[in-house]
């Protein structure tokens, strides 16, 4: 493995964009915010051109909402709606009518519960032991750990899924936790959370009489809440959306998470009523939107944590 | 890495041991040293455990199974090659890696195009709030499901009344058939899935472009160098090794692209727009055609090897680090 970033490199250009760029005078260079600087006329174009770009993003969903709240009837009808006046809540109602929209949001909602749950944990333990408790193997057994984050899910589906029918857990919600708990990139960054914490709080505590375990559960994992949060919060969003693994493990309506019964209420032909499946996909970005809305700084700070491997 | 602590620890306990034999000390340290090799135990065996069984075991089984003909129901018999030369002679296999290659290297380039230019240009001066803005919405579609976001591009690309025909109507363009013509389909994979994803090398290279010095745009500018010279002459190599990471992690993305051509397309119109782990996931658990659908996962998986190391051996030339 290439050697790794330490979170205090990747801290410094948050830091920089957060510092008001007031005195220069004394200030090291590192600190200051930088720019490319534009001439005027470019400048112009640059933020038409952003504003384009914002709008392409912006503009799809805005009408997913707004056809979301015309009426089932109507939501064939051209000119299209982008903003959402006149709401009817019919779709909404008809969505929870033709899919148990319930027990979707529920088998969803404990797969990445629990998921994002045991990566927590997991993570933390294993990440620990990388940190601070060196023993002869561990650069080797880390190595290999951060190795199988290059292997893509689906070459090892087909031995998973029979794996999980060998073990009798074919078409149940257990079949996408277990599978998914053991995390690479979550060891990785609670690895990193820890290498960052002093030292001398093991020695202080076990000079207090403290064994192992107690510096572990008493002294770190308090202190590694901000990292078990990156790796919780990266973990809702991946298995929230997750799509591929469901479709291969799951296979009864009752097991079903939320993106496979928006797809499977689509149907093959995609003739399901347009605002009713809409309204399913805005329901299912609700959460997401949530964790956007206060978890967007940790989802950050996490999807770019391996960019400097 | 730091693995220095266990041979260090090992070579002193000769030499304490005689004279600290009985002292208590002592024998706490090392009650304490049993106590930790638990502890290194408990606390890995969770992430260990789980990676051997399910993903180390799987890929091992998965080169095991590519050499076999298993359907699940009957005993399975060794194939040798037989999958492999299967794979070759399949022409919706071969038309559907090559519509991967071919979709990875257009998305990839636009995405990163997309991604530099929208990362400079929100350096650009304006209030903090448009700044917030504008990186707050490039980077939302990456908090959605890939799923979702193909279910509403689906309505949306629809030829008699999706959204996107309609606005092309009111410039005076004809409806064009997006999902049931070839180009088309191909061309609105490839949009949902930039659509989804150029946030994530967008926030990549904005790191890379906050670390870039301003000393050096100065100096640039007093070379006469502004605009697009001090980008192509400062930005660009500085930024190098940022957008070496993009690019490594765009396309392992891309090369498993799965939800949205089956959302949006089944693969379809023909085989037009069907990608490799279609094929894996169409062998094995529509045909059950395990090992067959195993070894296009290896072709597959080296494939994305093969890529990535080509890119970090072309990345000597082109990457410039501080």
């Amino acid at each position: 493995m290439t050697t790794l970033p330490s979170t205090s490199e990747q801290a410094a250009p948050r830091a920089a964009s957060e510092s008001a760029p007031a005195s220069p005078a004394r200030r090291p260079p590192t600190r200051r915010r930088r720019r490319l600087r534009l001439p005027s006329p470019s400048r112009a174009a640059a933020l038409l051109f952003m504003g384009l770009a914002a709008l392409m993003v912006l503009g799809p969903v805005m009408w997913t909402l707004s056809t979301s709240l015309r009426a089932p009837a109507e939501s064939f009808d051209l000119p299209p709606h982008f903003l959402p006046l006149s709401p009817d809540l019919t779709a909404y109602t008809e969505v929870f009518a033709q899919i148990d929209v319930i027990r979707l949001v529920t088998n969803s909602a404990l797969v990445t519960a629990l998921i994002a749950g045991g990566q927590m944990i997991t993570a933390a333990m294993a990440g620990y032991v990388f940190a601070r408790l060196p023993f002869r193997g561990s650069g080797l057994l880390f190595a290999l750990v951060l190795a199988t984050m290059m292997i893509p899910v689906q070459v090892t589906i087909v031995p998973v899924f029979m794996l999980i029918r060998g073990m009798g857990l074919a078409d149940t919600l257990l079949a996408l936790i277990i599978p998914a708990v053991p995390t690479a990139f979550g060891t990785f960054l609670m690895r990193q959370h820890f290498l960052n914490l002093p030292g001398d709080y093991a020695e202080a505590a076990s000079l207090d009489g403290a064994g192992p375990w107690r510096i572990f559960f008493s002294v770190y994992l308090p202190l590694a809440a901000p990292g078990m949060a990156i790796v919780g919060i990266l973990a809702f969003n991946y298995h929230w959306n997750e799509f591929f693994r469901p479709l291969v493990l799951t296979s009864s309506q009752e097991n079903f998470t939320l993106p496979l019964g928006l797809v499977s209420l689509q149907g093959n032909l995609g003739t399901g009523s347009i605002s009713v499946v809409l309204a399913g996909v805005i329901l299912s970005m609700i959460p997401a939107l949530i964790v956007f809305l206060f978890g967007q700084r940790y989802l950050r700070e996490g999807l770019t944590a391996g960019a400097g491997k | 890495m730091s693995i220095d602590t266990a041979p260090t620890r090992s070579t002193s306990r000769p030499a304490s041991r005689p004279s600290a034999e009985d002292s208590p000390s002592h024998t706490r340290a090392r009650r304490s040293r049993r106590s930790e090799r638990w502890v290194i135990i408990l606390l890995l065996a969770p992430t260990v455990l789980g990676m051997g069984i399910f993903t180390l075991l799987p890929i091992v089984g998965s080169l095991a199974l590519a050499f076999f003909e298993w359907d699940l129901i009957t005993a399975p018999e060794f194939a040798g090659l037989d999958n492999f030369i299967a794979l070759g002679a399949d022409a919706t296999v071969r038309t559907a890696f090559l519509n991967t290659i071919v979709f990875v290297v257009v998305a990839v380039v636009l995405q990163l195009a997309l991604a530099v230019f929208l990362a400079v240009m929100v350096q650009s001066r304006m209030p903090v709030w448009l700044r917030l803005f504008f990186r707050s919405t490039f980077f939302f579609p990456l908090v959605l499901s890939a799923a979702s976001v193909s279910i509403f591009m689906r309505y949306m690309f629809n030829e008699q009344f999706g959204v996107v025909n309609w606005l092309l109507g009111t410039v005076g363009i004809a409806q064009v058939p997006w999902l049931t013509t070839s180009t088309g389909a191909a061309a609105v994979v490839i949009f949902v899935f930039v659509w989804q994803n150029f946030g994530f090398s967008f926030l990549i290279l904005l790191g890379g472009i906050a670390a870039v010095p301003q000393e050096l745009y100065e100096a640039a500018e007093i070379d006469g160098a502004r605009g697009w010279k001090a980008f192509k002459n400062v930005t660009l190599p500085l930024i190098s090794p940022s957008l070496l990471v993009a690019s490594v992690t765009a396309m392992i993305t891309a090369l498993q692209v799965f939800d949205q051509p089956y959302v949006l397309t089944r693969g379809g119109p023909g085989d037009s727009t069907r990608s490799a782990v279609m094929v894996v996931f169409e062998a094995a658990f529509q045909r059950l055609e395990f090992g067959l659908a195993s070894a296009a996962g290896l072709v597959l998986m080296a494939l994305i090897m093969l890529i990535t190391w080509i890119q970090f051996r072309l990345s000597r030339r082109f990457v410039f680090y501080q």
